[in-house]
């Protein structure tokens, strides 16, 4: 009995001994050698796999990043310039710091400001609903509420305020990785700059309605009546199409369009209390538009959600 | 045993109420809004303005490509813009918008009510009127007619098929065109036959219209070559394929077209409108619509010009009921639901179908298990189940290999799923996806 317990552990182990050589052998003869930066650059990245940067995956992005001689065109938004400066360092070559992007969304069209005139009960998509029809309100370029936004963000970043039936970003949160972005089927998300403290001034509309019909579909949509081009001393306004656009890059933040604006359109987050002077000037024609400016973001749906109370109609 | 498909197929509630109301002409409206693209294919362009004056039958819209189509006024009056209307697609679309006034209309159309039986025309000048005329698929498809017609070179075209079927529930508008306008129809599937050269035409026509299959038979006496057949009920046998595996008991291969079989398939309402436009030089600009529904005060069949607000139907039917649900543009199985009540009426509306509230939502969702009944009634083959889990999961190349493209967007799939999954949603989703990807693909 012994000796054949014996005789088994002898000769298994001859066996795994002899091959352990041949696999050492064969694993040096058809090695592949793959350069040590990959891992190591790999290795900074946040592992999120999100595809922001347009690779497939942090792998695939750190390869490319090896590979290339100009790291210009390379940018991981969820890393950062933090990230890029280590990544570059690993390279030994050099990186630019870009301005980090946030997600925005631009459309205020919740039901207080947007009367609803039909009901969609077809799968809830975003994607479908669009394919079919031009949404449940008269305008037909804004949110339609079915939360593909949510759906494909990987970090938590975007909730649907159920009051406004409107998304919502949470700046911190956000990476700008740009899943959003495609995923909308209006386009209405956009990655604008993060200015110091996540100030913001945006033109939160995207109908391209003449002014009347968008007026008529919603009481906060940008007419393009150009009164904020002519207010803006830096020629950051563009309207095109009866709808105005801010460019960040070019944008002071200077917060006049936002007072010029007719309807509240242009929205202003983050920002201090203006001075009381300007206040009273601007009070009476843009109170809807004030809670969301004075408050912080995530406290900013609370306050939107008690102008809207008595509209209990969304989803 | 009477004709039938072989694969698939369901038989919803027929509910043909409106099967025995004559057609009637509907009062001119004040406005029509007429979109300049109410057809597949490339977009019309308007070709008249605002302060223009039209009569009845006036090109306002010409076609910009082969796969295209004429759009003529309806109405005579004064063209008063040319804007963004929101139409049955549930977009905002370029429309003409006409005032109405008077009913002039232009001099080149024969306006008398004889039936002319003779045809003088070529086979080449028929499709050159029927594509002058604008004449698309009026079964719902609005496919150019004169496409259809124009056979390329290498293909023989052997039977003409006339689908007479309307397997939608609820619509009737086939059905009382066969009754009242049968001879010009006739003689319209005569001109169809010339054009392609074939001397053999079969109308197909379901079995819950006994009056209009007596009829028929007894009148295609005087028209050799055409015959008519009775089929079983089950929808959807007026999909193409399946009327042509019905008739001729040809199956249309996965991707391929009628023709390959050495069919065309043309509508009985199509029948008619190349008659108008071949022999009374009329383009097409009036159709007859059915407006039905389970609480309408009065189901009816109306001849209603392109163009009139789908309101004015309603309220020459009795007034929308007040237990509305939906307003359906179509038969309740491949309709699509209006947003609004003043889209117009276009080429390619069959029905206006009122639906109560009670009948009109949709079941609750919950999960798929398997059962495999939308498997059972697909009449392409398909497996709903597994398309619409590739199309929620993006696998577009699976989807392409799955065969998506055949699906016909019937919705036997998604009425028989006891799960209420909106299987035909997803599917569609994919196949809009799966075309992109094969256009850009062939560029």
């Amino acid at each position: 009995m012994s000796t054949t317990i014996l005789f088994t552990i002898i000769s298994l182990s001859a066996i795994g001994a002899i091959a352990a050589i041949i696999l050492y052998f064969v694993a040096q003869k058809f090695k592949v050698y793959e350069d040590p930066r990959i891992d190591q650059v790999e290795e900074i990245l946040p592992a999120a796999n999100c595809g922001g940067c347009g690779y497939p995956g942090c792998r695939g992005f750190a390869e490319a990043m090896v590979k290339a001689d100009d790291l210009s065109p390379f940018y991981c938004p969820v890393g950062g310039n933090e990230t890029m400066t280590q990544a570059a360092e690993i390279l030994g070559k050099a990186v630019e710091a870009k301005d980090p992007l946030v997600a925005v969304i631009r459309c205020s069209g919740s039901p207080a400001h947007r009367e609803r005139v039909n009901t969609y009960d077809g799968a809830s998509s975003c994607t479908i609903s669009s394919s079919l029809y031009s949404g449940e309100t008269g305008c037909q370029f804004g949110c339609l509420g079915l939360g593909d936004c949510v759906d494909v963000c990987d970090f938590d970043a975007i909730y649907m305020d159920e009051e406004t039936g409107l998304p919502v970003v949470i700046d911190d949160n956000c990476t700008a990785c740009g899943a959003c972005v495609k995923a909308c089927p209006n386009i209405i998300i956009e990655l604008r700059k993060k200015n110091k403290k996540d100030r913001k001034i945006f033109v939160s509309c995207v109908n391209e309605d003449k002014g009347g019909v968008a007026k008529k579909a919603c009481s906060v949509a940008c007419i393009g009546c150009g009164k904020c081009v002519k207010a803006c001393a830096y020629d950051a306004i563009v309207v095109e199409n009866f709808l105005a656009y801010i460019d960040p890059n070019k944008c002071k933040l200077c917060r006049k369009c936002v007072a010029e604006c007719p309807t509240n359109a242009i929205l202003e987050i983050n920002f201090p209390p203006k001075k009381v002077k300007t206040e009273q000037a601007a009070g009476e024609t843009k109170a809807p538009a004030k809670p969301k400016a004075e408050t912080s973001e995530k406290e900013a749906p609370k306050a939107e959600s008690k102008e809207s109370k008595e509209n209990e109609n969304n989803k | 045993m009477l004709k039938t498909f072989p694969k698939g197929g369901v038989h919803p509630a027929e509910g043909k109420y409106s099967a025995n109301s004559v057609i009637e002409t509907l009062s001119l409206p004040k406005t029509v809004s007429i979109p300049i693209s109410q057809h597949i294919g490339a977009p019309s362009k308007a070709i008249v303005a605002k302060g223009d004056k039209v009569k009845v039958g006036d090109k306002i819209a010409e076609s910009t490509g082969f796969v295209s189509a004429n759009i003529h006024s309806s109405v005579s009056g004064t063209v008063v813009k040319v804007d963004n209307v929101l139409d049955s697609t549930g977009y905002k679309r370029p429309c003409v918008i006409i005032n109405v006034e008077e009913d002039e209309w232009n001099e080149s159309i024969d306006r008398s009510t004889d039936l002319k039986k003779e045809i003088s025309m070529t086979d080449k000048e028929i499709i050159q009127r029927i594509n002058e005329s604008g004449i698309v698929g009026l079964g719902g498809a609005t496919f150019p007619a004169h496409v259809k017609l124009s056979v390329p070179d290498g293909k023989k075209i052997d039977v003409l098929i006339i689908n007479g079927v309307e397997c939608e529930p609820y619509l009737t508008s086939d059905h009382r065109l066969m009754l009242e306008k049968a001879e010009e129809m006739l003689v319209g599937i005569q001109i169809l036959m010339k054009a392609l050269s074939v001397n053999r035409a079969l109308i197909g026509i379901e079995n819950n219209k006994p009056d209009a299959i007596n009829y028929l038979q007894n009148l295609v006496k005087d028209y050799p070559g055409i015959e008519v057949h009775a089929l079983k009920v089950q929808y959807p046998q007026g999909g193409e394929k399946q009327l042509i595996k019905a008739l001729i008991n040809r199956e249309v291969p996965s991707g391929a077209l009628p023709l390959n079989v050495g069919a065309v398939v043309h509508n009985v309402g199509t029948a008619l409108a190349v008659y108008d436009a071949v022999q009374k030089n009329k383009p097409l600009f009036e159709r007859v619509v059915t407006l039905t529904g389970k609480s309408v005060k009065k189901p009816s069949n109306f001849m209603v010009r392109i163009g009139t607000p789908v309101n004015e139907l309603i309220e020459a039917a009795g007034g929308l009921p007040e237990d509305t649900g939906k307003v359906i543009n179509g038969g309740p199985m491949m309709g699509k639901a209006l947003n609004s009540l003043d889209v117009p009426v276009v080429k390619g509306t069959s029905g206006i179908l009122i639906m109560p509230a009670e009948l009109s939502p949709r079941k609750k969702e919950s999960d798929c298990i398997r059962c495999a009944k939308c498997v059972s009634v697909c009449p392409q083959g398909l497996e709903p189940y597994l398309l619409n889990k590739q199309a929620q999961l993006e696998k577009y190349d699976n989807l392409e290999a799955s065969a998506v493209m055949d699906c016909i967007e019937c919705g036997s799939c998604a009425y028989t799923c006891p799960a209420g999954l909106p299987l035909l949603d997803y599917i569609r989703l994919g196949k809009s996806k799966v075309s992109q990807i094969i256009r850009s693909r062939k560029q």
